[in-house]
């Protein structure tokens, strides 16, 4: 039953985007999220909406599979959205008890719930497009220049790796914790909430130990294949970055000083 | 083929002990010598040490007494432990616990990318790697939807890719169905046969330590009988003392021997059974 999770939620594929290198990425989500929130007027909504569309287009990402992902948002992004309506000064254009509609309010309600949701999206973009073992690397190398300041980098991104490692490991593991806890009467769907979160207990404790018991043998493993921290380390998949990637940089530049400007205006 | 590639001197190892219990000895003064491109398969009851002194052939553990030389190199020598460890290979029980990378390929590469090689060359050994153990066509694949045997294929790969002179399996087919088994001692005659490396197996199947050119057993930290599978697998009652089974074939010979009929316990596989029991019978028909 756990198995169905897709962590990561990576969609492999061939198009233009998910060649990028996984650098260009990272920086092309940090420009269009600087976009997003210097972005004040329609114009400027629109711009960055229809560059969202076009990168969704672009990857070949199913409508559906982004709408999927926001989900889980729908309660945040509604409460922002009433909070917003509410809150607007101006001339209310309708009132009940203490609650008074205004222009600006539904305004901002809009915008603020645009902007989340694009948001939302746009990160998406990464993790959809990119594999995780490309996206740790192309942190590891982001953060390259953090070394000088003793930023453990290498060993921060081979941790985060490990855990991506391990994780449909855990979740088998779980899973066979969770029918073995059963199978000795183990009650995990009755009960209040406190009941439910004390049956989680038989469940975890198994697991914690377990993973203490891989994290040691992984270790010894890693050892065994001469694993000695991230110095003199060589790549099998070493990343270029392209006249490609240059180009999309380029356009998430102008993105943001086309925000800026139109906002600049008014326009 | 004389040559030694691994020599142990009158090893002792313990665990550190927690503080108020007296230290009890794993190992206590085993020697070994084992020959370039020999098969030596090891085993013993659980706890008998056999696994600990797996790990003291890389340099995983250091000897609290006595030496080991690996390819002339003292493993107490910590200039040297990344050369101890990328000549002699180690592959484990449990290959979930040895696979480090979301994809095949990339596993198979952890081994080198750590020794620094040249990216070129680090294609060339994994694609040389896998083509051997045969997962190549699975070089994109996730590991964890392999099957067990397939991930421990996988596992050799990523030991072979450092191009170790000597592999050491510690239970490598402890936790694999038949299939599964089969494959990985097929790995094990291939590497021989084609690479001639030096194989060091730990193993609780008997039909696994049959196909060994010599077994040694290990009882409370010792070696207690060391010799060729056929002058070994005879001493049924001193195995058995041990808690360990000796190979079907031995067992069924020795049983009619307990009942009087007088046959040779050499027999290590079903054929050389047949051929003893036909010998016998044939004559007398």
């Amino acid at each position: 039953m756990l198995k169905d999770v897709t962590l990561g939620q990576y969609f492999p594929g061939t198009t233009v985007v998910h060649r990028l290198d996984p650098r260009t990425k990272i920086l092309l989500v940090v420009l269009y999220i600087v976009a997003l929130f210097c972005a004040k007027t329609w114009l400027a909504y629109l711009l960055v909406g229809v560059c969202l569309a076009a990168a969704i287009a672009a990857a070949r990402i199913r409508l559906s599979a982004m709408l999927k992902g926001l989900k889980p948002l729908i309660f945040i992004v509604l409460l922002t959205g009433l909070l917003n309506l509410f809150y607007g000064r101006g001339e209310p254009i309708a009132r009940f008890w203490i609650f008074k509609i205004t222009r600006e309010g539904i305004e901002n309600a809009v915008f603020m719930v645009l902007r989340i949701v694009m948001l939302v999206m746009g990160t998406f973009m990464l993790t959809y497009t990119t594999s995780p073992i490309m996206l740790t690397y192309g942190l590891e190398l982001l953060m390259k220049p953090l070394k000088v300041l003793k930023v453990p980098v290498h060993e921060l991104a081979m941790m985060m790796s490990m855990a991506l490692r391990l994780i449909p490991t855990l979740i088998e593991e779980t899973d066979k914790i969770i029918s073995a806890q059963k199978a000795r009467g183990a009650e995990f769907d009755t009960g209040n909430l406190i009941q439910k979160a004390k049956a989680m207990l038989p469940i975890l404790i198994p697991l914690f130990l377990s993973s203490f018991r891989r994290a040691d043998e992984l270790a010894t493993a890693m050892e065994a294949r001469c694993y000695h921290g991230g110095e003199g380390r060589t790549r099998l998949n070493v990343l270029h970055m392209a006249a490609r990637d240059v180009l999309a940089l380029c356009l998430g530049a102008a993105l943001v000083a086309a925000v800026v400007v139109l906002s600049k205006f008014g326009l | 083929m004389d040559e030694t590639v691994i020599q142990i001197d009158n090893l002792t190892f313990f665990y550190t002990p927690d503080e108020g219990e007296t230290a009890e000895d794993v190992l206590s003064g085993v020697s070994l010598e084992i020959e370039k491109g020999s098969f030596v398969a090891i085993l013993g009851h659980n706890g008998s040490g056999k696994s600990t002194l797996a790990r003291h052939l890389n340099a995983l553990l250091l000897p609290k007494g006595g030496s080991v030389t690996v390819f002339g190199m003292d493993t107490k020598a910590e200039d040297l432990t990344l050369e101890i460890r990328r000549r002699v290979g180690m592959v484990f029980q449990n290959p979930d616990n040895q696979i480090v990378s979301n994809v095949v390929e990339e596993d198979v590469a952890f081994a080198p990318e750590n020794l620094g090689v040249p990216t070129p060359e680090i294609r060339r050994r994994v694609d040389e790697a896998l083509k051997m153990v045969g997962m190549y066509g699975f070089r994109d694949h996730a590991p964890h939807l392999l099957s067990g045997g397939q991930k421990q294929r996988v596992a050799i790969a990523g030991v072979l890719a450092m191009r170790p002179e000597c592999v050491a399996f510690d239970e490598p087919t402890a936790m694999l169905d038949p299939q599964g088994r089969r494959d990985v001692m097929d790995i094990i005659e291939k590497l021989r046969r084609e690479y001639g490396s030096t194989v060091i197996l730990i193993t609780h199947h008997m039909e696994e330590a049959v196909r060994a050119d010599r077994v040694v057993v290990m009882s409370d930290g010792k070696v207690v009988m060391d010799g060729a599978p056929r002058e070994v697998f005879p001493r049924v009652e001193e195995l058995e003392a041990l808690g360990l089974s000796v190979p079907e074939t031995v067992r069924l010979l020795w049983e009619m021997r307990k009942r009087g009929v007088d046959l040779p316990l050499t027999a290590l596989t079903v054929e050389e059974c047949a051929k003893v029991l036909a010998d016998r019978y044939a004559v007398k028909q």
